[in-house]
């Protein structure tokens, strides 16, 4: 095949959606076409419902997409860390099984990874994964776990061994959340959204052939999904909000932003929406004090450089590069654009940032941003845990000493309160 | 100028604290916060006589304890701390009003019921324009046969709704700035009147939005000559508000510290951490500095400095810096509990940042600052 160009694939893309994209079909029928064509995730692989695309040539299949306004694949919440996870991890079995109904958006997915005693030092988890017979039997309990009480699967990391050290003891599975054995609760948060939850888990059973990756070696393939979260950590600021059009394909689409997806619907305010800034200063008058103008102009620069050190990012892994520093900044980068954010919009709002709800500036927009925003440093791995990986592993620094991993897991001091 | 605290206020803040401590621990905050009210009228009733909150600025001949500006402080910083649901503020900004702008008659008339908390009192002087100055005062206050009618709206009003006396600030038709600003006295059952509770960001602490239809309403003090008691009012508010906000910032950081010390991540505390220790460092001195300026604001109030407008704008400043970068960190210590609505940082989150807009945001009270000091 001859090399693919912007102009060829523009084409090639155009022609495929003229031939085929219907407002009227039902959400899944077309993004199984999506899957089926390669055209809903260009840059997988071929072989797995992509079209091996370089990732600069990307943004042309979503020009189109957008030109006519396509619905894309399921994008938003855990689903593509999970097949980011499988697609790197995964046999052929979890691939052929879970990609398809993930881009279709039928299954939806959580990330059983913290714990009441591990959040941070995820390695140090607690649930335990045992063989019994021919099964995988599974206890102990997770927390903060976005969207459990909506999850069909869930990737769960457990040990499944305590005499190794901990890293090293760790093993990871695909959980089937819709079993007796697992118990999801709603925890309510400060901006009272209850998107994530505590997982109790009961003697739950897991298929052999649903472990990823070898056994002990969870850590790693965690760190795969850790990857992809944090990388993706500056996609949350733009994530679907349904399109206004009218036919079926869009009244199924908003229905799916109410429903499962609605555990995500706070995530665009916890990045401090600082696509609202400019308006917001202009429609109040702020944008008249030179005090504000400057923060303002602060919070811009802040967020238009991040943007492009993600793009420069995006554009050496695609031309093949080894990744810059500016590949692990992301994360962190977001929590102090939203931090600024939060500042700023408290500035534009002045007496009114203390209403909220209907009496609250943009109809309580305003509000949830402000109560919203303090998740951003936490949720994903905190700045300080963020930090830690810049300065460690991009800068070489010296590791902090450790005092737990070079002893079986049993032997280390946990949390007594859980 | 005393700036020390002597033992008899020291003592004084102990008691204060041991007391608020059992009265207002965080389930009980959470109870009253849930109410539309947000405070227990019989419980604050009592809760004030025991200790005579609302009572230490107001002297003694119009039924209050006669102490001064630095005990009051300790009094707002000690509510501050226990994240004490009741109107105390808005009783303590009405009662300020009344004490510099009401001529003597109506202050022997007015005050001992405010002091007792019998009668829960609030001063209305901010507008939808949500601005903190005279200027801002847009209602109007027409002649009446002997009493005054009043029109216009009051927004961001504590405790607004539950208020049985209103002190409202309007001015002549026809009037702007600080000419033809008076001082109102309106119960809360006068005709024409409508108010309606705000939806608030920090459920600690009500506002409301009154509209007043030609509302009758006594004049306090001399007609359109309020300007000075309205800005030392405010002054004076800022002062007591810095106060609360540093003892809601010192609660915070104390129990971020405590809870470091008992997470273990990565087979230690979390407080072992380097990154830990420096915000812990960090919040220690943002907070200390802003109690000192605190301090010397109400120790200057206390003396009549005449650099006071100044100091209280210094004091804001700080405090609402010190109290939200505080509550920010306190959060990020905790984890993902710190993000939950069952851990209580979150009460206190929410009251430093409403509190870091009520009476103005830190930039405005730096401008104040450095027009008072004529920079
Ligand atoms: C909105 C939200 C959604 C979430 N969704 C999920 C989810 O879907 N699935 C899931 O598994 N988890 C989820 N989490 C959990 C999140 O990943 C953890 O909260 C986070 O990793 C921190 O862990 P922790 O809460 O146990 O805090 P801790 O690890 O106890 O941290 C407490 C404090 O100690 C600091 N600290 C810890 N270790 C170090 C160190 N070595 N050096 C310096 N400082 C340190 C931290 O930075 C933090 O400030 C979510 C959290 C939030 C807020």
């Amino acid at each position: 095949m001859s090399e693919r160009t912007e102009a060829s694939v523009r084409a090639e893309v155009r022609a495929w959606l003229e031939a085929n994209w219907n407002a009227e079909l039902s959400l899944v029928e077309w993004r199984g076409k999506l899957a089926d064509a390669g055209w809903g995730m260009p840059t997988w692989p071929k072989k797995w419902h992509g079209q091996d695309l370089p990732q600069a040539l990307a943004p042309v299949v979503e020009e189109e997409f957008k030109r006519i306004g396509a619905v894309g694949t399921a994008k938003a919440g855990i689903r593509l860390l999970a097949a980011a996870t499988i697609l790197d991890h995964g046999t052929d079995m979890h691939k052929e099984k879970f990609l398809r109904r993930i881009l279709t958006g039928e299954d939806t997915w959580c990330q059983l990874f913290s714990e009441p005693g591990s959040g941070s030092d995820l390695a140090g988890a607690m649930t335990r994964a045992e063989m019994r017979g021919n099964k995988w039997v599974v206890n102990g309990q997770k927390v903060w776990t976005t969207s459990a009480h909506k999850a069909d699967w869930g990737l769960l990391l457990a040990r499944t061994d305590w005499d190794a050290p901990k890293h090293q003891g760790l093993s990871y599975f695909i959980l089937d959340m819709r079993q007796p054995g697992v118990v999801a609760q709603p925890l309510r948060q400060m901006n009272g959204h209850a998107s994530f939850n505590q997982v109790f888990i009961t003697d739950a059973e897991i298929a052999p052939e649903f472990q990823m990756g070898k056994l002990g070696e969870g850590w790693k393939v965690a760190t795969t999904t850790l990857m992809h979260e944090r990388r993706n950590a500056d996609g949350l600021r733009s994530w679907a909000t349904g399109s206004t059009r009218q036919g079926r394909i869009y009244d199924e689409e908003r229905a799916e932003i109410a429903t499962v997806m609605e555990p995500y619907k706070w995530y665009p305010q916890r990045a401090g929406r600082v696509d609202l800034i400019v308006e917001r200063a202009k429609a109040t008058g702020r944008n008249t004090d030179p005090v504000v103008r400057q923060e303002i102009a602060r919070l811009l620069t802040m967020s238009k450089a991040a943007e492009w050190t993600a793009r420069r990012a995006r554009a050496a892994q695609e031309q093949g590069r080894a990744q810059g520093p500016e590949g692990s900044l992301g994360k962190l980068v977001s929590s102090h654009v939203a931090r600024q954010a939060a500042r700023v919009h408290t500035m534009i709002s002045g007496a009114d940032a203390m209403l909220s709800g209907e009496d609250g500036p943009l109809n309580g927009v305003i509000a949830e941003i402000l109560i919203s925003v303090p998740a951003t440093s936490i949720a994903g791995g905190t700045d300080e845990i963020q930090r830690n990986i810049i300065s460690e592993r991009v800068l070489g620094m010296p590791k902090e000493p450790s005092f737990d991993t070079g002893k079986p897991f049993r032997d280390v001091p946990k949390n007594t309160v859980a | 100028m005393r700036f020390s605290f002597s033992d008899e206020q020291e003592e004084f803040r102990l008691v204060l604290r041991r007391f608020l401590a059992g009265k207002s621990p965080t389930t009980e905050v959470r109870r009253q916060m849930a109410t539309e009210q947000g405070f227990d009228r019989e419980a604050w009733r009592k809760l004030n006589q025991e200790m005579g909150l609302t009572a230490v600025h107001i002297p003694e001949t119009y039924g209050g304890q006669g102490f001064g500006d630095v005990e009051l402080g300790i009094v707002m910083e000690e509510a501050g701390r226990a994240l004490v649901c009741a109107p105390l503020l808005a009783s303590v900004l009405a009662a300020t009003a009344i004490l510099h702008g009401a001529n003597e008659e109506q202050k022997r008339r007015l005050l001992p019921a405010i002091a007792t908390g019998d009668k829960i009192a609030t001063f209305a002087f901010t507008e939808a324009n949500g601005r903190w100055d005279a200027g801002g005062v847009a209602m109007t206050a027409t002649p009446a046969g002997g009493k005054f009618r009043l029109d216009g709206t009051k927004s961001f009003v504590l405790d607004g709704c539950a208020a049985d006396l209103i002190v409202v600030a309007a001015r002549k038709p026809g009037t702007n700035g600080d000419d033809g600003l008076s001082l109102f006295a309106v119960p809360s059952d006068a005709k024409e009147l409508e108010r309606k509770p705000l939806q608030v960001l920090d459920p600690t602490r009500k506002l409301a939005r009154l509209t007043f239809n030609g509302v009758e309403a006594e004049l306090i003090g001399e007609e359109g000559k309020a300007a000075a008691a309205f800005a030392r009012t405010l002054t004076l508010a800022t002062v007591y508000l810095a106060s609360e906000m540093v003892g809601g910032a010192e609660r915070l950081r104390e129990d971020a510290l405590a809870y470091a010390k008992m997470r273990m991540q990565f087979g230690r505390p979390i407080a072992a951490f380097q990154s830990m220790k420096h915000k812990q460092a960090d919040m220690l001195v943002e907070v200390e500095l802003a109690k000192s300026a605190a301090y010397y604001a109400a120790a200057a109030a206390a003396e009549g400095d005449d650099d006071l407008p100044a100091l209280a704008s210094l004091a804001k400043a700080a405090a609402s810096d010190a109290y939200m970068q505080t509550a920010i960190h306190a959060i990020q210590i905790h984890g993902g509990i710190g993000f939950t609505f069952d851990n209580d940082t979150h009460l206190w989150f929410k009251r430093a940042k409403a509190s870091e807009v009520f009476l103005g945001d830190a930039h405005h009270h730096r401008e104040l600052m450095m027009r008072h000091w004529n920079v």
